[in-house]
């Protein structure tokens, strides 16, 4: 039997394990300190002592790089967590509950997912405030709808099957049943809604920082060095192609585990 | 039109499996004059369907014709361009599937299903499309066929999809129909229908019927000769009246003993003991030696030759004699 | 006719449901937000005379009803910032983003239906697993940085277009047109690999299907058998998609339009949140959310023309 090489689970956690290297490496050491600005060194393009360049402030492109992966796998993360934490409650309650309350919390994930999610995420952010952790509660509620859909189809599912109706007339309490019996059915497809969850919080931080409603200075933050290299495109392209670039291989890797999860769970 | 108008002449049909070619039919060879119906009978996985689809030239990338050739109406198939092929295709071969309930488009109107076929190979104004469409829905004895032109499949029931599928197969007047398994999937009231419609197609316009079918009861209403295959071999083939009343090979004996019927009423109902081998396992002389009760050494080594008992009967099995067709008489 | 009623139904508490929750989020949520907009150090009587010209004296439920009144009668009251009604402010943008949008939506069908159904086709091949791989990185690279380096490309190495210089639409229909390709082409790209990864995946199941057999022994090529018969089946699927697609463009069209300095609705919410203008941003997101779900109820109703099956119903 040929042995079959999943490429995309392979490349996907490649490109993750090297940015979560180059966040470790962010704990101990940079090249430079992120935030030392100086005047003299404004608009390097990449060169031998700053490898990526340096910005108009004269900061090191790469050191502050190295800084923002721990703040945007930090929003990453805990994003991804919110929604998980809420969107599983919440399918759970609907799947096991059935009945109105079913039907209330599906109309709700409805009404949320037509929304533009940056929408839901610009109105929170005016309302609350910029900032990381209000960045972190608006762009988790957007994505409590998918989890909790994903979550209640399992217990839908295995609340019809023999074993699980045996098990409660057995007088299994109902976390055993979630945890025994319906959570095996639904980490395929759950944790592949993780992964894309994470390069999609990702994406959604970058774009919020972009219009400069995220992260504040002074924590460094790709998005918003993308949106203050704009204004120097013509000078300072590098200072662009430096924070894309990272945000595509974190939101590639993620994006090929999540299809290589897929592929290998069907 | 030749009076042979399909000739099958050692067709071997491979699939590809993991590195391997296994062999689903194994050599066969058969004919069927004009105007005739032959039956091809057999269990699942004899290998049969494959032999339809390569006909049809509907085999799926993963099997191939490995060997043998096939003839129609003179004009040799194998190895003919896909663009030649899709020429005879739907004009001159038609195929009648098995599932009426997925074998339609279900986003198409049947009067554009059953229009199809004139509009790829004839150029035809609108008007005559339509009045030839809903002429022959009117002759497969579908009613309200105005209504039918503009309706949907699933708003049809199962025998009137199979009507429509075999309106979709004359309409352009083929000289060959392959029918696989049609009646499979309906209701018995419906299926003897079915079989009429057939019946009567062919005895109108003398189109030629390949009928396939696992069912002994339908070949034998149906069909003027009848081949019965075994694990991609045909092993017996003969009229219809020859095989039914004298089979000689075992596996026949068989499979028509357990029909059932009146007279064998209280009785134990006769089976074969064993089942047919995958088509993964390599097989040396006759596939059914390992079931059959009277079954010897050379059986085993080297597939037997042919021997025809008379023109109408021939069957591939080293029991058989000439003048064996005497014994064994099964009514 | 049914189905349609209670699709309309839906809408219309959608859209009650949507405004209700927008409308708490801007009024309840901040606490007073005549404070929030003017700022902590704003002197009280400009605090109680703010508070006074936006009624935020009377009850909640009351606030909300001569809200809704206003707004449906068009009178979307004044804008902080601005002088003008923020009625006149919105006219002028709305086709501005409508046109961007209806842009990126045919870039989008007219490259990624064809390119779909080719990889389909081609399923298993090295052309495949090539394009397989090229969107995969497409849809990995935010939209905004895609609109960056399409400046920069364009804009500096071959010059074709000038960044910032927008053309006003009024004045040069061809020029604005011309303009406008760039941050089209910006939101269209991911959404392009999405569309097609889905409708591969769902080519690909169809040829698998019975009546595609069917349709090959009549004698039809492959290529029209992909186009006229499975082409229809696989539409539903993208429809369901379209509905996913149009809010996630509305959405990217904010950040791009900020981007590429386009005059259309999202620029100036962008400037409405960033000077915390609550009356302003409070219609404009009413707005872009009754597009939303206007669209999507249109989606639906779309569903029963292409499928005969939901029709009967």
């Amino acid at each position: 039997m040929k042995k079959h090489i999943n490429w995309n689970l392979v490349v996907g956690l490649i490109l993750t394990a090297f940015i979560l290297v180059l966040m470790i490496i962010g704990f101990f050491y940079t090249p430079f300190d992120p935030n030392k600005m100086s005047v003299l060194e404004k608009f390097q393009s990449p060169n031998l002592r700053h490898l990526l360049g340096t910005d108009n402030f004269g900061r090191d492109i790469l050191s502050r790089i190295i800084t923002g992966t721990k703040t945007t796998l930090f929003v990453g993360t805990s994003t991804v967590v919110f929604g998980v934490f809420f969107g599983v409650l919440f399918g759970a309650i609907a799947g096991y509950t059935g009945g109105w309350i079913d039907e209330l919390i599906m109309r709700m994930n409805d009404a949320l997912t037509a929304f533009p999610g940056i929408l839901l995420a610009l109105v929170l952010v005016t309302v609350l405030g910029q900032g990381k952790y209000q960045i972190i509660l608006a762009l988790g509620i957007i994505f409590i709808p998918s989890y909790s859909r994903i979550t209640r189809s399992g217990f839908l599912q295995v609340k019809e099957l023999e074993f699980a109706k045996s098990a409660k007339v057995f007088g299994a309490s109902p976390f055993r049943i979630m945890f025994v019996h319906i959570l095996p059915n639904i980490y395929p497809a759950l944790l592949s809604a993780i992964t894309i969850g994470f390069s999609n919080a990702i994406l959604a931080e970058a774009s919020m920082s972009f219009l400069g409603f995220g992260v504040q200075p002074p924590d460094p933050s790709w998005g918003r060095m993308l949106s203050e290299s704009q204004s120097y495109l013509f000078n300072a392209p590098w200072y662009a192609i430096a924070p894309g670039i990272i945000i595509i291989i974190t939101v590639l890797g993620f994006n090929f585990i999540s299809e290589g999860l897929r592929r290998k769970f069907g | 039109m030749s009076d042979t108008m399909l000739s099958v002449v050692n067709l071997s049909i491979g699939i590809e499996s993991t590195n391997e070619i296994n062999n689903a039919v194994n050599g066969i060879s058969f004919n069927i004059k004009s105007g005739k119906i032959l039956g091809l009978v057999g269990e699942s996985g004899c290998g049969k369907s494959l032999t339809a689809l390569a006909l049809a030239g509907l085999l799926p990338t993963s099997v191939s014709i490995n060997s043998g050739s096939i003839i129609f109406d003179g004009v040799e198939l194998r190895g003919i361009s896909k663009k030649e092929m899709r020429k005879l295709q739907g004009k001159e071969i038609s195929m009648v599937f098995q599932e009426p309930m997925t074998s339609l488009n279900p986003l198409m109107t049947i009067g554009n299903q059953v229009a199809e076929g004139l509009r790829i190979h004839y150029k035809m104004k609108e008007r005559e499309v339509k009045d030839k469409v809903l002429d022959v829905l009117k002759k497969v004895g579908l009613p309200r066929v105005k209504e039918l032109y503009i309706s949907y499949p699933h708003q049809l029931s199962g025998g009137m999809r199979q009507r429509v599928m075999i309106a979709i197969a004359i309409i352009c007047r083929p000289k060959l129909i392959i029918a696989d398994e049609p009646t499979t999937a309906l209701d018995v009231t419906i299926q003897a229908q079915i079989l009429k419609l057939l019946k009567d197609i062919n005895r109108e316009y003398k189109t030629t019927i390949l009928f396939i079918s696992h069912d002994l009861g339908v070949i034998n209403q149906i069909c003027d000769n009848v081949a019965v295959m075994y694990a991609g071999n045909i092993i017996e083939e003969g009229t219809t009246r020859n095989i039914f009343i004298h089979p000689i090979h075992q596996y026949t004996k068989g499979l028509i003993g357990s029909i059932p019927s009146r007279e064998k009423k209280g009785k134990v109902l006769a089976n074969i003991p064993g089942k047919v081998p995958p088509i993964t396992e390599k097989k040396f002389g006759c596939g059914f030696a390992p079931r059959c009760e009277k079954s010897q050494e050379k059986c085993f080594v080297e597939y037997p030759n042919c021997v025809e008992l008379s023109p109408n009967h021939k069957v591939w099995c080293y029991e058989a004699k000439i003048g064996s067709e005497m014994d064994d008489v099964i009514i | 006719m049914r189905y349609i009623l209670k699709r309309i139904v839906t809408l219309i508490v959608t859209l009650i449901l949507v405004s209700g929750i927008t409308f708490l989020a801007f009024n309840v949520l901040p606490g007073d937000p005549a404070l929030v907009m003017l700022g902590t150090d704003a002197s009280p009587q400009k605090i109680v005379a703010l508070r006074q010209e936006l009624g935020l004296n009377e009850s909640l439920p009351k606030r909300y009803v001569s809200w809704i009144e206003n707004f449906v009668k068009g009178d979307l009251g004044k804008s902080i910032r601005f002088a003008e009604p923020v009625k006149d402010l919105v006219t002028k943008r709305i086709p501005v983003t409508f046109s961007l949008t209806i842009m990126s939506l045919l870039i989008i069908f007219i490259v990624a239906i064809p390119l779909g159904i080719f990889t389909a086709k081609k399923e298993g091949t090295v052309i495949d697993t090539v394009i397989t791989v090229v969107c995969q990185i497409n849809m990995a690279i935010p939209s905004f940085f895609l609109g960056i380096i399409l400046m920069i490309l364009f804009g500096v190495i071959l010059k074709f277009f000038s960044p910032g210089r927008y053309v006003d639409y009024n004045q040069d229909f061809i020029g604005f047109l011309k303009y406008m390709i760039m941050p089209a082409i910006a939101i269209a790209l991911p959404n392009i690999s999405i569309v097609v990864k889905f409708l591969r995946a769902s080519v690909i199941q169809q040829m698998k299907q019975d009546y595609v057999r069917t349709a090959y022994s009549k004698g039809n090529s492959e290529n029209k058998i992909l186009y006229r018969h499975i082409l229809k089946n696989s539409l539903i699927t993208i429809i369901t998609l379209m509905g996913m697609i149009i809010s996630e463009i509305l959405g990217v069209s904010i950040i791009i339009e900020q981007l590429f300095g386009v005059p259309g609705i999202g620029s100036i919410l962008i400037m409405a949140i960033s000077t915390r203008d609550f009356p302003l941003t409070q219609d404009l997101v009413i707005y872009f959310a009754f597009i939303v779900v206007f669209i999507n109820f249109l989606v639906d109703i779309l569903y029963q023309v292409i499928d005969p099956r939901i029709r009967i119903r």
